[in-house]
């Protein structure tokens, strides 16, 4: 493969995994923080 | 209306209409819905004709600023109006209840034909095994396996399509009448893993034969004069808009079955990236494969690469007959077409069942076979006959081009521009949703997005009065083509004129929608919990 294939395959690679991880990362942590909401509204 | 008020209604509504069990297996089923054959078979080579590795810049643009902010958009819909895309349509304000239906009547053509490709499909993945198609795969499709003939309308029935398409529906069938969470959403969680997995052993089988790199070559260098072209962001925009199945009540309807306390945008975010990062693993296991068939005949890769039926079902079987280890890849790739087709096929359907179930409160099971059946025996009688491929390839160019298309686009215009709905809309996506949508996505959804369709709308109209489409007999394009799109939002619009069953809330949100209500409030007068980690309101399926 040439360099300036290889290059766009892993931009394409990080931009759209990379978006993908950072989007379900972001979902687990802000459901989380709801759920830490919800036991201490339980124990109030 | 009191919280427990609010909390009894949403109760009977969800034990009423069904809904997913939870935020994972709606995200499943949306991927399901998103992920389908254009995935597969249409990004790779859509990528490749323009301008390869500088595609991915519009590529991207179209997702951030046209894609996710119309999935939102669609999300905010189903899930706060909380009903099928006619309802929904309806609470936004009752003159609009005719885009639900014209949704509808869409998603009824498309599910017509799409099954038929899944038939083919699935008897492709049997075929596979023996590479039954011979040294000639494009006269064994076209002759052998269709047997098509002449340009005309024909009732010789081919068995070989006949008996895969009446399995496809019988599937369908035993699916749809289990209902939203024990049919499409068990569905969905068994089948997605099973296609993640299935493509990347696919994909790794790719990588492995010689050439790949040179197809890998052929996909990602960059021709960065392509955006410079205006038909390059249009095909961007196209690409993005066909593959999320947004705009034609799909995600509008899976939204409503979606507990009112989810967050819609993260969820949106997780879809849309998933649905991008599954084309970019078909377009390396496409690129990789077509590579090896380049080399093997000593041909440039331009010489091989194509796109739709051409690639699934000529190009393939040659590589599938001329690889190492063949059967397996065919059994991979045909087997993956037909899961991500089945999970996409009972999304389409589901906007048509779900819009029955909430306009004329039927029983699942009674809406499923209501709607189901006539689907299937139109189905059966188009396209697994002689001249079904030419039919399929008309309905397929039109409702796409014009009827999607046009009806995402104007039914876009009337929510931002008409009804100003976009305010509200937001708010409700804010409450749970994170990051917050704002002005941002306000300006995107109302002008970005729909200024990119147009632009792709007009280009296709273009295309298609400069030269008649695959140059098919006028008489066909009429009758499949431009007639057919023109009668479906006038069938859409005479449906809306249908009344309501007895009691339907119309007008707003209905009670006990409102994500902003406190979780807890006492559930002795409710019934059972419907807080996170209790157990979900259970979907009737077809037991009413």
């Amino acid at each position: 493969m040439n360099t300036s294939a290889i290059v766009m395959m892993l931009l394409a690679m990080a931009v759209i995994w990379g978006g993908l991880a950072l989007a379900v990362i972001s979902l687990m942590r802000h459901g989380a923080v709801e759920d830490r909401t919800e036991n201490v509204r339980r124990d109030l | 209306m009191s919280t427990t008020a609010g909390r009894a209604t949403e109760q009977s509504d969800e034990q009423r209409r069904g809904a997913f069990s939870s935020r994972r297996v709606f995200i499943l089923a949306a991927i399901g819905s998103a992920v389908g054959l254009g995935n597969i078979w249409r990004f790779p080579y859509v990528a490749y004709e323009n301008g390869g590795g500088a595609f991915v810049v519009p590529y991207l643009v179209a997702l951030l600023t046209a894609g996710i902010p119309f999935l939102l958009l669609d999300y905010a819909i189903g899930h706060r109006h909380r009903g099928s895309a006619p309802l929904s349509f309806a609470r936004l304000r009752r003159g609009t209840e005719g885009f639900g239906w014209w949704q509808v009547a869409i998603c009824f053509v498309i599910a017509i034909y799409y099954a038929a490709v899944l038939a083919w499909a699935l008897r492709y993945t049997f075929f596979s095994i023996d590479q039954a198609w011979g040294s000639d795969p494009e006269a064994f499709f076209f002759g052998e396996f269709l047997q098509a003939g002449e340009v005309e309308i024909s009732t010789d029935v081919v068995a070989g399509v006949l008996v895969p398409l009446l399995i496809v529906w019988l599937v369908v069938i035993g699916v749809m009448a289990l209902g939203v969470q024990r049919g499409i959403g068990v569905v969905s969680l068994v089948f997605i893993p099973l296609l993640v997995l299935a493509f990347v052993v696919l994909v790794v089988q790719a990588l492995l034969l010689d050439g790949a790199g040179t197809g890998l070559d052929a996909l990602f260098t960059p021709d960065w004069s392509a955006l410079t072209e205006a038909s390059v962001w249009a095909a961007a925009f196209g690409q993005i808009f066909f593959s999320l199945s947004i705009g034609f009540g799909i995600m509008i309807t899976y939204a409503s079955y979606v507990g009112r306390r989810e967050d819609m945008t993260g969820s949106g975010l997780v879809v849309g990236f998933s649905n991008s990062s599954f084309e970019l693993l078909a377009g390396i296991g496409v690129f990789a494969a077509l590579g090896f068939m380049a080399q093997a005949n000593g041909v440039a890769v331009d010489e091989v690469a194509s796109g739709g039926i051409g690639l699934a079902f000529i190009a393939f079987p040659t590589i599938i007959s001329e690889a190492p280890g063949g059967a397996l890849i065919g059994v991979l790739f045909f087997g993956s077409l037909v899961i991500a087709g089945i999970t996409s096929l009972i999304s389409v359907i589901e906007v048509v069942i779900s819009a029955v179930r909430d306009k004329f409160d039927t029983s699942r099971l009674t809406a499923t076979l209501v709607v189901v059946i006539p689907t299937a025996v139109l189905s059966l009688v188009l396209f697994s006959t002689t001249s079904g491929i030419y039919v399929l390839d008309v309905v397929d160019h039109f409702v796409n081009q014009y009827g999607i298309l046009v009806v995402a686009l104007i039914s876009m215009l009337v929510v931002a521009w008409g009804l100003r709905a976009l305010t509200p809309l937001g708010q409700h996506l804010n409450v749970h949703g994170r990051p917050r949508v704002g002005t941002g996505w306000r300006v995107l959804t109302s002008v970005v997005a729909p200024a990119g369709l147009a632009i792709v709308l007009v280009l296709s109209l273009k295309d298609d009065f400069d030269a008649p489409y695959e140059d098919y007999p006028t008489w066909l394009l009429v009758t499949f083509g431009w007639l057919m799109v023109v009668a479906l939002p006038l069938i859409g619009f005479l449906l809306a004129r249908l009344k309501w069953r007895a009691g339907t809330h119309l007008d707003g949100p209905p009670p006990g929608s409102d994500p902003a209500e406190p979780v807890h409030a006492t559930t002795s007068a409710t019934g059972p919990d419907l807080r996170k980690g209790a157990e979900p309101a259970q979907d009737e399926g077809g037991l009413r």
